[in-house]
């Protein structure tokens, strides 16, 4: 009988095959990062200058948009690699550079050392390794290891990387509890936030009975300051889909969604392009890979809506309905979408899935600290010389990811405030730079590693300033739903404006206390809950910007300005309009 | 009128995704036809056996919906925080003066509307702006201008 791990073994050789000639072959492969960070620097212009160059010289080369290897500070980032040669990066291409290059590097053989980056699987005289560029040489690439190297909804380059492997091995020789066992020993823990072991929601999902149930992937990523998850499926999106498959098989769930924001094109079509190859493959649908076992996956849109990333509001927003929270119990795994038991996991906590399958639970563990097991994958933004997403393992601290990886601020003022875990994360200080990067070491700081956003903010910048365009976000992304946290937001933001403006008071901080203290108690889901947070985390760690600001009525940086942030309001009917059509009715 | 109704029945029934909700029929009338018209509700509570009432409940959640016709351009500008620190606002006026207007909206000849988002999820290359969907990062108010000016 043909097992699916015989399946999957024919399809790897052809994919090693097919990648070999792609790196070994006769011709150069020049790949370009051409994700939103990629585009958004320019990629777009130079991706049609190489083609240009290319076909104007007669040039015969393989031509490859990839997705975005973490270096963002350097897009538009370009890498050619020779026949038999390692493969060399440019950073900060324009057009005018890629012409040069193609003249240069592939006409000529001048790898041109001065224009280069570095250069990762060899050496090239005068060029440094990657391997040992700072912003490197620490990380330990598990859920991003294919990210700019492989085309993202390339099947053949995902399987040529190992891919795939992991779930042919479970459907052949491990039953879903094994599964199930290796996850639980990983110590993986959400990446969501609210750092959850996975393999004990899991094991809620594995219980609850019945014929349908749900793994739900949520790369909503409303956070600002955090873009790994749509950096995943704009790079690797095989790696989720083939996470989801495993998680479905030990969980006995019969569906995935992915669960993406409208308006983010890339990882939104690659990520529909990816299940609709992993269909045509038999590695989703019906009897995987000959197995007993089958697994649909889908991607969902929401609208615009920061809350529609919390679980429950979440199945509302897949239900089509407003992305409002649910009271709990009963809990998704009894109670989820569409009644059905449903399990909802972060993009980053599924993507480790395969590898953490692959190599087994306890090879995972053996990275990152005690209680926080892997790596973290940090997006770094802000007053910051190497922007980008970088994957470290946990233990390191705060600093070291500052300013080894980052850079530090690049602007010679040194490091004043860090913003963590998005906008209900917290406001830390310089002195927060010796925090553990861990779950529970900056939990105990009162920040949240949350999605692992970084926001980084030099001495010229105001914590009221800071933490005013943090509750404006927060009011705005208010569902609603709880007046605590509606009116709650509402209240701290004009509170904050008053402060910024020269207008506080003394009891200010007392006043925005109480508040923070309704609506952490008062609010059914976390942005509510935990809205006080940047909030708290700066009176503590930033005091003296208030204290300025209330007693001298002046801003102690200068960043404080009158704003255009916008307060929200829904959109009101157009005239007429709402009230002769609010009789009609089903 | 009719040829209208007719094109978002088309958006309504072409979702080629499995799941078809009230969200997603609004989203595919959105995309379709780059606003909401009023007889759009009527038609997604009748393909989804829902109310109007609770279809325009659901339009007018989701700030991406728009519900007078669209402009030629749509330009968003991003005000997440780390845009923010890097000079959003500075980006923001320059628009304004550009665009000769004072906050969210369109302009009167039609060509631009300006919108405020959150995060455009660029972060690494802030402050980003974007102009028909199109990010551009490391904007400086000069290049917010020559965006404007440069577009056809």
């Amino acid at each position: 009988m043909t097992t699916p791990f015989a399946l999957y073994e024919a399809m790897a050789r052809e994919a090693g095959a097919r990648w070999e000639a792609l790196a070994n072959g006769p011709h150069p492969w020049v790949r370009v990062g051409m994700a939103i960070c990629g585009k958004a620097a320019g990629a777009g212009e130079v991706f049609t200058a190489l083609e240009k160059a290319l076909a104007r010289r007669g040039i015969q080369a393989t031509l490859t948009p990839v997705g975005c290897i973490g270096l963002c500070f350097a897009e538009p980032l370009v890498d050619i690699q020779k026949p038999g040669r390692p493969r060399v990066f440019y950073p900060r291409v324009t057009p005018a550079l890629a012409e040069t290059l193609v003249e240069e590097c592939l006409l000529g053989d001048n790898p041109r050392p001065d224009l280069a980056l570095g250069t990762l699987g060899g050496r090239v005289e005068g060029i440094p390794p990657l391997e040992e560029h700072p912003a490197w040489k620490v990380q330990v690439r598990i859920a991003t290891r294919n990210c700019g190297t492989v085309e993202p909804a390339n099947l053949w380059h995902y399987i040529a990387n190992g891919g795939y492997r992991a779930l042919a091995r479970a459907l052949t020789e491990m039953k879903p509890a094994g599964v199930l066992e290796e996850v639980t020993r990983s110590g993986l823990r959400g990446r969501g936030g609210a750092a959850f072991p996975t393999g004990t929601k899991w094991s809620f999902l594995a219980r609850a009975p019945g014929p349908v149930k749900y793994i739900l992937a949520n790369a909503e990523e409303g956070d600002p300051g955090a873009f790994n998850d749509k950096g995943i499926l704009e790079s690797d999106p095989f790696t989720l889909i083939e996470g989801c498959t495993l998680a479905g098989y030990a969980t006995g769930a019969t569906k995935g969604y992915v669960f993406i924001r409208h308006g983010h094109e890339g990882p939104i079509t690659l990520t529909r392009k990816a299940i609709a190859e992993a269909y045509r493959a038999n590695l989703l649908g019906k009897n995987i890979l000959g197995s007993a076992f089958s697994f649909d996956m889908e991607v969902v849109l929401t609208g615009e809506s920061y809350v529609s990333g919390e679980e429950t509001a979440l199945m509302e927003a897949i239900e089509g309905k407003r992305a409002m929270p649910r009271p709990r119990p009963p809990f998704p795994a009894q109670v989820g979408l569409w009644g059905r038991p449903s399990n909802i996991n972060n993009v980053k906590t599924l993507s480790y899935v395969p590898e953490i399958v692959a190599r087994g639970g306890a090879w995972f563990a053996g990275i990152g600290t005690e209680k926080s097991k892997g790596t973290a994958i940090v997006c770094l933004s802000g007053h910051v010389a190497r922007p980008g997403w970088y994957e470290v393992p946990f233990g390191l601290t705060l600093r070291q990811v500052v300013e080894e990886i980052g850079g530090g601020t690049g602007t010679g003022r040194p490091v004043k405030l860090l913003q963590t875990g998005g906008p209900l994360g917290g406001v830390l200080g310089a002195e927060g730079l010796d925090i553990p990067l861990d779950f529970d070491g900056m939990a105990q700081a009162g920040a949240i590693l949350g999605s692992g956003g970084i926001i980084v903010a030099d001495t010229s910048t105001c914590a009221v300033d800071l933490v005013r365009n943090l509750l404006a976000f927060c009011q705005w992304e208010s569902c609603g739903k709880c007046f605590p946290c509606r009116l709650g937001f509402t209240h701290l933001l004009g509170i904050v404006e008053g402060i910024a403006a020269g207008k506080g008071r003394p009891q200010d901080p007392e006043t925005m206390r109480a508040i923070g203290q309704s609506m952490t108690l008062g609010s059914l889901c976390g942005h509510g809950q935990l809205g006080f947070n940047p909030i708290q985390s700066a009176l503590r760690f930033c005091a003296e910007d208030f204290h300025v600001h209330i007693r001298e009525g002046r801003c102690p940086t200068g960043a404080c300005r009158p704003l255009s942030l916008p307060h929200r309001t829904r959109p009101q009917p157009v005239e007429g309009w709402y009230a002769s059509h609010a009789h009609h009715r089903r | 009128m009719e040829d209208r109704r007719r094109r978002i029945r088309e958006a309504i029934t072409g979702q080629p995704q499995a799941t078809v909700t009230v969200l997603s029929s609004l989203l595919a009338v959105q995309d379709a036809l780059g606003w909401i018209p009023p007889e759009a509700l009527e038609e997604v509570a009748a393909y989804t056996g829902s109310t109007v009432n609770d279809v325009w409940g659901v339009a007018s959640f989701y700030p991406n919906f728009r519900f007078s016709p669209p402009t030629t351009h749509t330009l968003e500008v991003c005000w997440g925080p780390t845009c923010h620190l890097l000079g959003a606002q500075a980006l923001l006026q320059a628009f304004y003066e550009t665009l000769a207007l004072s906050g969210e909206g369109d302009t009167p000849d039609g060509r631009f509307s300006l919108r405020l988002n959150p995060c455009l999820g660029a972060c690494a290359q802030g402050p980003v702006a974007s102009l028909d969907h199109r990010v551009y990062g490391r904007l400086t108010p000069e290049g917010a201008r020559r965006l404007v000016r440069e577009v056809t």
